[in-house]
């Protein structure tokens, strides 16, 4: 009986070491690759801020106003200026839609209003 | 163990044979026996005793061991952690107010050389020199077979730059990471963003410090790992200054004028939205101050903050409030302008006669220098002194630029009656347009003071009253009627209802006695939209001359004033203001009958 604890308790240690090592490794592993994605993540980050500078640097004032002179032709774009607000009352707004016809009434007159060609385009609802 | 007995029978009986006492015997035994036992004990305490202290002494040892190793090496992330927080030692960014980039950092490399490694000092010395145009190749040889052993070739490379001295190939060309300011706008507000320089510089990294600006005056802030990379939020509107700028500048070279400032400031928060002097240059190669010359003339003194200038008529509007506040006068009161009027050994003129009396009103609106003296007389020195300071007059603005503590106005030191009439129509008080910016704003917002601010706010700034809101609104009136009929119809931008007020001050001359004939600083000082005032709009021009008629021009109403009014024009549509009709005047109605 003995024995056999004894056999069993250095199978456990065996078994263990085994275990420990590889948890040690994994971390080791683990580790290493928060180190990569934290490289990653720094050269994101710099890159980030070199392509916001970057943005700055296309969209700075300067640039745009001789990009809108120098397509002026295509575009036409101006400075903004007072003349260019407007009331709501001088917006045009398209015409409100007829109605619907509901109950279409037979206009039909004598046979010299003129040629009969209404009644293709009454559209009944 | 051997226990030796306490009374031996050997000893006993010896004893007792001589008879001497056999108690001594066991006494004296007794007493070796505790001595026996005193040493042991006592060499067990100093055993424990000796244990203990290795472990105290191994419990500090690692305690110190440990304090020393975490000060002497280089401060590591965690990298076990969840990157949650993370440490940024980079200066924060500077965004306008609408969080678009002003200053912002952009990594590259700065050129050392180590000569004690170099292989091929003449070849790296001549490729060096056509790499970078402005190094001098025998001055590049001299410090390589020289005795120094480490020296900076360049602070700053570009991509392409690193690259050919790459492609040169020496090993003893080295390269260090630095972090280098970028103002990507250019010229665009150069003056308030200042510059920024490197501090303490070593092999791997250079401190990055401000040197003027806001950059310097909030170095501090921009450079606390606390804010965790918060960019510092100005007042400042990007596209506003732009257009600003843009039109100024324009203005200034129609004008002839050696030089310009303008300010537009919200009247309700104080906050600067836009400020422009120029010349201007640009903060990403900041130039040395001068050594020679006018301080005033270099591009980086900010007419805006730092230029102290007599403003001239502006200031009679201050008069005439104060006259309102203190009920000494209403709008349509007469006011004597016989001219010339003689006070002493001075005599005060107008631009030309406007007859034996005005009113209130009209006295600002024809700009009747004599008219506002005698307003200023009926206040006296005492109330004049003291409104003038209520409104910052005499202080230093608190803007938050590093300049703005140097501006201290200049006025006379004894304030005599004769002060009192020249200062009451802006002669004889030196003062910078941000200044008077604040003035008009303190004056028109309702009467409340406000400070100037570079830093974005969301609330209106509640200050101390100093004018009621009658008076507020009847200057506001007043300045309104000098842009419809007075001395700045140029003024006049339809829509946004400006009102305003010219000044046209000589210029002193350098040795301080007397004032050039030739040379005016004019001033418009306008506010828009005048029946609800929400902006203050300062233009100052050095020295303008306008050519167009037979004789040339300089009063403000010419120069200053056109200006201002394009640039109302091109701004108040960017700051959101639609053009509008002033409300009219609710309809009274009369009681005519029960």
């Amino acid at each position: 009986m003995r024995g056999f604890l004894y056999v069993i308790s250095a199978l456990a240690v065996v078994a263990l070491a085994f275990w420990a090592y590889q948890q040690n490794y994994a971390t080791q592993q683990a580790l290493r690759d928060v180190r990569n994605l934290q490289n990653d993540i720094a050269t994101q980050r710099s890159r980030l801020a070199v392509l916001r500078a970057e943005w700055a640097y296309l969209n700075r004032p300067d640039r745009l106003r001789d990009l809108a002179e120098i397509n002026f032709d295509r575009l036409g774009l101006l400075p903004l200026m007072p003349e260019q607000f407007g009331l709501v009352d001088q917006v045009a707004y398209p015409p409100q839609p007829l109605l619907p016809i509901t109950d279409p009434v037979e206009t039909r007159a004598g046979p010299d209003i003129g040629p009969d060609t209404d009644d293709e385009e009454v559209q009944l609802p | 163990m051997i226990r030796t007995p306490l009374r031996p029978l050997a000893r006993v009986l010896k004893a007792r044979q001589t008879g001497e006492n056999p108690d001594a015997i066991e006494r004296e035994n007794i007493r070796l026996r505790h001595e026996e036992m005193r040493d042991k004990a006592r060499l067990r305490a100093q055993g424990r005793l000796l244990v203990l202290s290795v472990f105290f002494l191994g419990a500090f040892m690692t305690v110190g061991a440990r304090m020393g190793h975490l000060a002497a090496s280089e401060p590591m992330e965690p990298q076990a952690r969840a990157s949650g927080s993370q440490i940024l030692a980079q200066r924060a960014d500077i965004v306008d107010r609408n969080g678009r980039i002003l200053a912002t950092n952009l990594e590259t490399h700065a050129l050392y050389a180590q000569p004690p490694i170099m292989i091929d000092k003449e070849k790296a010395a001549r490729e060096l020199a056509v790499i970078f145009p402005d190094l001098d190749e025998k001055e590049l040889l001299e410090d390589f077979t020289g005795k120094r052993k480490f020296l900076w070739i360049k602070k700053k490379l570009s991509p392409e730059q690193k690259q050919a001295v790459h492609d040169i190939g020496d090993p003893g060309l080295l390269f260090g990471t630095r972090e280098m300011r970028l103002y990507p706008n250019g010229h665009l507000a150069a003056h308030i963003l200042g510059g920024a320089s490197f501090g303490r510089e070593g092999v791997h990294s250079a401190e990055v410090i401000g040197v003027a600006g806001v950059e310097s005056r909030f170095d501090d802030f921009l450079r606390d790992p606390v804010n965790e990379g918060a960019p510092l939020e100005l007042s400042i509107d990007m596209t506003v200054q732009a257009a600003a700028e843009r039109v100024l500048h324009g203005g200034m070279k129609l004008l002839n004028a050696k030089g310009a400032a303008s300010v537009l400031m919200d009247v309700h928060t104080g906050e600067i939205i836009s400020m422009v002097s120029l010349p201007d240059f640009d903060p990403n190669i900041r130039p040395r101050p001068p050594t020679e010359g006018e301080p005033g003339d270099s591009p980086l003194f900010n007419r805006a903050v730092q230029g102290l200038y007599e403003l001239g008529s502006t200031f009679k509007i201050f008069t005439a409030a104060q006259a309102l506040e203190l009920g000494l006068v209403n709008q349509s009161t007469m006011i004597d302008t016989k001219g010339p009027m003689v006070y002493g050994r001075h005599r005060i003129r107008d631009f030309r006669n406007y007859g034996p009396e005005l009113t209130v009103e009209n006295v600002i609106v024809k700009s009747s220098n004599i008219g506002t003296a005698h307003m200023a007389l009926d206040i006296g020195a005492k109330r004049q002194k003291e409104f003038l300071a209520s409104l910052g007059f005499f202080q230093p603005t608190q803007v938050e630029l590093t300049e703005a503590p140097g501006a201290q106005p200049l006025y006379p030191k004894q304030w005599k009656d004769i002060s009192t009439m020249t200062i009451s129509y802006g002669h004889g008080i030196s003062t910078s347009p941000l200044h008077l910016a604040a003035g008009y704003a303190s004056l028109l917002n309702g009467g409340t003071k406000v400070t100037p601010t570079l830093i974005k706010r969301a609330t209106p700034q509640q200050g101390p009253r100093i004018v009621s809101e009658q008076t507020s609104k009847a200057s506001a009136d007043m300045l309104r009627k000098v842009v419809t009929k007075g001395t700045a119809s140029f003024g006049e931008v339809p829509g946004y209802h400006v009102g305003g007020k010219t000044g046209t001050a000589d210029k002193p001359l350098t040795n301080g006695r007397g004032y050039y004939d030739d040379k005016v600083i004019s001033t418009f000082a306008s506010v828009f939209p005048a029946h609800d005032p929400k902006y203050v709009l300062i233009v100052t021009l050095d020295e303008p001359t306008e050519t167009s008629g037979p004789k040339p021009r300089r009063t403000a109403g010419w120069t200053a004033v056109p200006v201002a009014s394009e640039m109302t024009r091109r701004m108040a549509p960017l700051l959101g203001l639609r053009p509008e009709i002033a409300p009219a005047a609710p309809a009274k109605v009369t009681l005519t009958s029960n």
